[in-house]
């Protein structure tokens, strides 16, 4: 019989104390039982002498000081654990909640993981094949990365994460032995519906784990579902040796969540209100991706977050950028021009793609190709910015090469559309040929081998149906 | 006896009620499984312990034991070509014994205490000995010698020493008899404690810089051998690269890297990397003169601050053996925020951005522990710190920046926008700069060239003027500039391109040593001055832009190998033919 502490000393936002309590731990789960039945969770945060504070998961509306009866679990808060949990549907905090029952439990592991020792690690380098150019190319997703995606809100984050889903080749030569963690955090209920239905259209559903909080669930609950879900994804990754990715939406929401708890808990504030311990964390998620020694999976994270007032330097995206290798940010502005994925090339980064690419994993030329792109196409942006002030007809036939360089490369690399796959040759050489349009002089980031081989300008002319000297009108034609 | 107990947890914060038995910085054991734990408040109400691991499962009530010791580290052979967290516990024996997740409360000794070292001695029965005096040495590694210094306190006649030969860690090897007849026995180890400097003899002025290998750093922003840089810069600018270039490259004699609350892969791939690569002055693996600090930013918070003096401290001890050491620290932003969450777990009041009052006086204490130093035994030896900043949405004008710019005399600015256009190594060349010019210029003159710090001068000035002109081109267009106008701005851009950029990941340019910077320099000025000759002689720019020696040049960094130098000769010949041609 668990010792049972009845009624409470003080209630304050998502927080509770009970006093006179005897042989409690940090970190220790509670149940609270109402006198209605109903059962809620929660988590020591301090004790001082007899007195303990308790972050309700659920929340406290309906909790007086007289209607509970509290008891401590002897552990901290943990997941019960078995292959079972694919196909499964579970709350914020790890309850099954789609009527199939409880899961048999082959192993509870603690929700708050113990750091991976970086001796364990093994440094990712396998790439993932998502088919899509932009990222295949200059961002490349390697097997075991934490790359987010940053967008806005009204921009198709949730299609680019889906099309990486469908397309991504996540464990090559074994098929089966795959699967998606999918953690919503304080989305909404469509959002979470149109994943579950991508799923299901790719076939998949049955290897995916699904947690919901959704966005009129318990606020606190969302501090615990993106560990509740990497919790399940280490159990299939490294015990179960399943390549898992997972997918943690929206970031935002989280953080958010997280500023909620740490006010009210009368926490000093940081940055726009955010606690000073949001980089630590945040990285006590990121850090859990990655692949160890000891077991054959790997974690591969996709975070997606959109970021307040569009704004790269807001603590959210900002630490996030400090913590995960790289990111992918999506640009309204390519939005507005129709183009899909609207995927904004120079502030996208993948810190893990130079080891990954290459001889042997991609093609030798790709690392020259990816310099040479980032370079010609940062260039388009200074061309565009002069056209802006002097017009485009002033420009030197330099910067209107850029200009026409900069339009096709939008239109026929970036805009490549929610249903085309192509294959890494594919979208190597169509970067070779797109840039094949400018004079091999400016090509001065690649060393002149690469030219040889790929270098083919009187081609790309062609190909483009363009002449050299007609330029920006002619663009609008093209194409389709 | 009665026992302290904790009284309230909170976090990485625990008080011990009711005692006046602990002193400030002791270390102490929390709870049954002895979680290391530093004392970091005194009241009469309550002693503060900052605990440097997870604290759940914790309980009130718990023993808290005193060691009436700071916090210290164990310094002696097995330390080189090994990776500790920040609290010195060796993550390869923990690997060993815990697998893939650190447990909380493992107690590993940091160094080996079986493996044998072969001890060569360098006292005799009868010397006198004192504090730093090197009384044997052993071959750590392939290429550092571990040299046995003897211990603070210990002063005096040696009475006993073993003979050369093979000794564990803890062998008792000589015994020195003080002025007071008192005996002390010295082994292969000793204790320091990590936030007390070890003393010199003396600061001797720094007059040799570190060679990196790296254009924008040995050629225009120079560091010197026991000085101090920050890179500061935006996430994904480059500071780790950076850092994981002048780890691989840099001429000093040891590395201390120090990954404090940054990615445990990146230490996974430095570790990779190290024991892969050759260093190119000893011809051996680099790994085998570094020592690697991992405190991952998933790991607990406090030890991430104490990582930081956990790694100075060693660079010390190598210092005080007569080294050459470079400490690398990435991030010092994760250390002074580790710094504001325990200030703010104590509810001390913040000051800028929610920092303690003391942050400033915390980084100039740790970098002030750099410099060129005669040691107590009468070598010399260095320690040169390099840390990364890490600044909030990448404003310089926030407090670590800030106050940090006020301790060192290298600023390397990592610029977003360069990182964004992937000129690497993306370091604004307007905003950065190095206080060590006029103390090198001897070194620079007797062992590179006499013209090499004008021509660097000359450099600085192209790149100055050319930032002008591109004002103005970003309003006009470059069309409309006097061809001398245009003839610095394609200069600037052969500068940029061709010196500047650096590809970290091409097998020659990744280093490159100081005669091949300089001579790129001559050739690059050569071609400029050339051009303007051939300008005033009254040729359109156009026409030399049209020979492509410009973009011929920019790629001279990939064309000619380190060890080839006389090929540049060809390029002087080329541009003499190129601009003959259009005259
Ligand atoms: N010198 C370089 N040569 C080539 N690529 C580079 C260079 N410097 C940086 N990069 C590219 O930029 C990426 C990010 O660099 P790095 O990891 O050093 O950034 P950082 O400043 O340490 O970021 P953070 O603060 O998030 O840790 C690298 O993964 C690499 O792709
Ligand atoms: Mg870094």
């Amino acid at each position: 019989m668990k010792l049972q502490y009845v009624g409470l000393e003080e209630i304050k936002g998502p927080l509770i104390v009970i006093d006179h309590v005897k042989d409690v731990a940090y970190g220790e789960v509670v149940e609270i039982e109402l006198d209605d039945g109903t059962i809620r969770r929660g988590g020591v945060i301090e004790i001082s002498g007899e007195k303990a504070l308790i972050q309700v998961y659920e929340g406290t509306q309906g909790i007086s000081l007289e209607n509970t009866k509290t008891a401590f679990l002897g552990h901290p808060i943990r997941m019960g654990l078995s292959k079972e949990v694919l196909g499964r549907v579970f709350s914020g905090t790890g309850e099954p909640i789609d009527d199939l029952g409880p899961i048999f439990v082959d192993e509870y592991k603690e929700v708050y993981s113990s750091p991976l020792n970086p001796i364990s690690r093994i440094y990712p380098r396998n790439y993932i094949h998502t088919g899509i150019s932009t990222i295949d190319a200059l961002t490349t997703l390697i097997r075991g990365q934490k790359l987010p995606i940053f967008s806005d809100s009204g921009m198709p984050h949730d299609k680019l994460a889906v099309q990486i889903v469908k397309q991504a080749q996540i464990s090559k030569n074994e098929n089966d032995n795959f699967c998606i963690v999918f953690a919503a955090m304080g989305v909404k209920n469509d959002v979470a519906d149109y994943f579950k239905r991508s799923f299901e259209e790719a076939g998949v559903l049955d290897k995916v784990v699904m947690f919901l909080n959704l966005s009129n669930d318990p606020i606190i609950e969302r501090i615990i579902t993106p560990r509740c879900a990497l919790t399940t994804a280490e159990y299939l990754a490294f015990q179960q040796d399943m390549h898992v990715l997972v997918i943690l939406t929206d970031v935002t929401s989280y953080c958010e969540a997280l500023r909620e708890f740490s006010s009210s808990k009368g926490e000093i504030p940081g940055r726009k209100g955010f606690p000073g311990y949001l980089y630590s964390d945040l990285a006590s998620i990121f850090e859990r991706a990655g692949i160890i020694e000891q077991s054959k999976g790997s974690i591969t994270q996709i975070p997606i977050l959109t970021m307040p007032n569009n704004d790269i330097t807001h603590p959210i995206p900002d630490l996030t950028g400090y913590i995960t290798e790289g990111q992918i940010v999506l640009d309204s502005e390519l939005k507005q021009k129709g183009i899909y994925p609207p995927m904004g090339i120079l502030p996208s980064l993948s810190r893990l793609m130079k080891d990954g690419i290459g001889a042997g994993y991609t093609r030798e030329d790709h690392q020259a190709l990816a310099n040479q792109i980032f370079a010609s196409y940062s260039k388009v942006g200074e061309a565009r910015s002069l056209a802006s002030v002097i017009g485009e007809d002033e420009l030197s036939p330099v910067d209107k090469a850029y200009i026409d360089f900069g339009n096709l490369f939008e239109k026929h690399f970036i805009n490549q559309g929610f249903t085309v796959s192509r294959s890494i040759e594919e979208t190597l050489d169509l970067g070779w040929q797109l840039l094949s349009m400018l004079s091999r002089e400016e090509l001065n980031r690649t060393e002149d081998r690469f030219l040889d081989q790929f270098y083919n300008h009187k081609q790309a002319v062609e190909d483009f149906g363009l002449e050299e000297k007609s330029i920006i009108t002619s663009l609008k034609e093209i194409g389709d | 006896m009665n026992e302290n107990v904790i009284f309230s947890i909170n976090g990485p914060v625990i008080r011990v009620k009711d005692t006046s038995t602990f002193s400030m910085l002791e270390m102490v054991f929390v709870g049954h499984k002895k979680l290391l734990g530093e004392v970091i408040e005194i009241s009469k109400k309550f002693t503060t312990i900052q605990v440097y691991e997870r604290t759940v499962n914790l309980k009130p009530g718990e023993p808290v034991l005193s060691t009436k010791e700071a916090i210290s580290l164990t310094l002696g052979p097995g330390i080189i070509n090994n990776i500790f967290d920040g609290i010195e516990r060796p993550l390869k024996s923990i690997a060993k014994e815990s697998g893939a997740f650190i447990p909380i409360g493992s107690n590993v000794d940091p160094l080996s205490i079986d493996k044998e070292w072969d001890v060569t001695f360098k006292i005799k029965i009868g010397d006198y000995v004192t504090f730093g005096d090197i009384y044997g040495v052993i071959p750590e590694t392939k290429i550092i010698e571990h040299r046995l210094m003897v211990p603070k306190g210990v002063d005096g006649q040696v009475v006993e020493v073993v003979l050369d030969g093979l000794y564990r860690l803890y062998d008792v090897v000589a015994v020195i008899k003080d002025k007071f007849d008192v005996l002390h026995e010295l082994t292969l180890c000793q204790r320091w404690p990590i936030k007390t400097p070890r003393p010199v003899a003396e600061r001797i002025q720094t007059t040799t810089p570190l060679i990196t290998g790296q254009r924008i750093i040995d050629t225009l922003f120079p560091i010197a051998k026991g000085g101090t840089a920050a890179i500061p810069g935006g996430f994904g600018s480059g500071k780790t690269m950076m850092q994981h270039q002048i780890a691989k490259w840099c001429d000093a004699d040891i590395i201390i890297y120090v990954g404090c609350g940054e990615r445990g892969n990146e230490i996974t791939h430095a570790l990779d990397e190290f024991s892969t690569l050759v260093d190119p002055k000893s011809g051996d693996l680099l790994i085998e003169r570094t020592v690697l600090i991992a405190n991952t930013s998933n790991m607990p918070v406090a030890a991430r601050e104490a990582s930081i003096y956990t790694g100075i401290t060693i660079a010390e001890y190598f210092r005080d053996m007569g080294y050459h050491v470079a400490v690398i620290a990435d991030s010092t932003s994760r250390w002074a925020e580790a710094l504001r969450e325990i200030s703010g777990r104590l509810e001390e009041m913040p000051a800028e951005e929610g920092f303690p009052p003391y942050l400033s006086t915390r980084l100039s204490q740790f970098y002030e522990r750099a410099g060129y130093v005669k040691t107590l035994n009468e070598l010399t030896g260095s320690i040169t710190i390099i840390g990364a900043i890490s600044p909030q949405g990448a404003d310089f004008s926030e407090p670590v920046t800030q106050n940090t710019k006020r301790f060192v005399h290298c600023f390397w600015a990592l610029d977003k926008q360069l990182a964004y256009n992937r000129h690497y190594p993306a370091i604004n060349w307007l905003q950065s700069y190095s206080e060590y010019i006029q103390s090198l210029v001897k070194w620079y003159n007797r062992n590179v060239d006499i013209n090499f710090l004008d021509n660097r001068q000359k450099f600085i000035a192209l790149l100055a003027e050319e930032d002008k002109l591109m004002e103005i081109v970003k309003l006009i267009g470059s069309d409309l500039l006097p061809d001398h106008q245009k003839l610095i701005i394609e200069t600037g851009k052969l500068i940029r391109t061709g010196f500047l950029q650096q590809d970290a990941f091409h097998k020659e340019d990744t280093f490159v040593p100081l005669d091949k910077q300089s001579k790129m320099m001559e050739i690059i000025l050569y071609l400029h001055d050339q051009s303007l000759k051939v300008l005033q002689s009254g040729v359109a720019f156009r026409m030399i832009t049209n020979t492509n020696i410009f973009s011929d040049l920019s790629k001279m960094r990939y064309k000619i190998a380190n060890d080839e130098l006389e090929l540049f000769d060809n390029y002087l010949k080329k541009i003499d033919t190129a601009l003959a041609g259009v005259r």
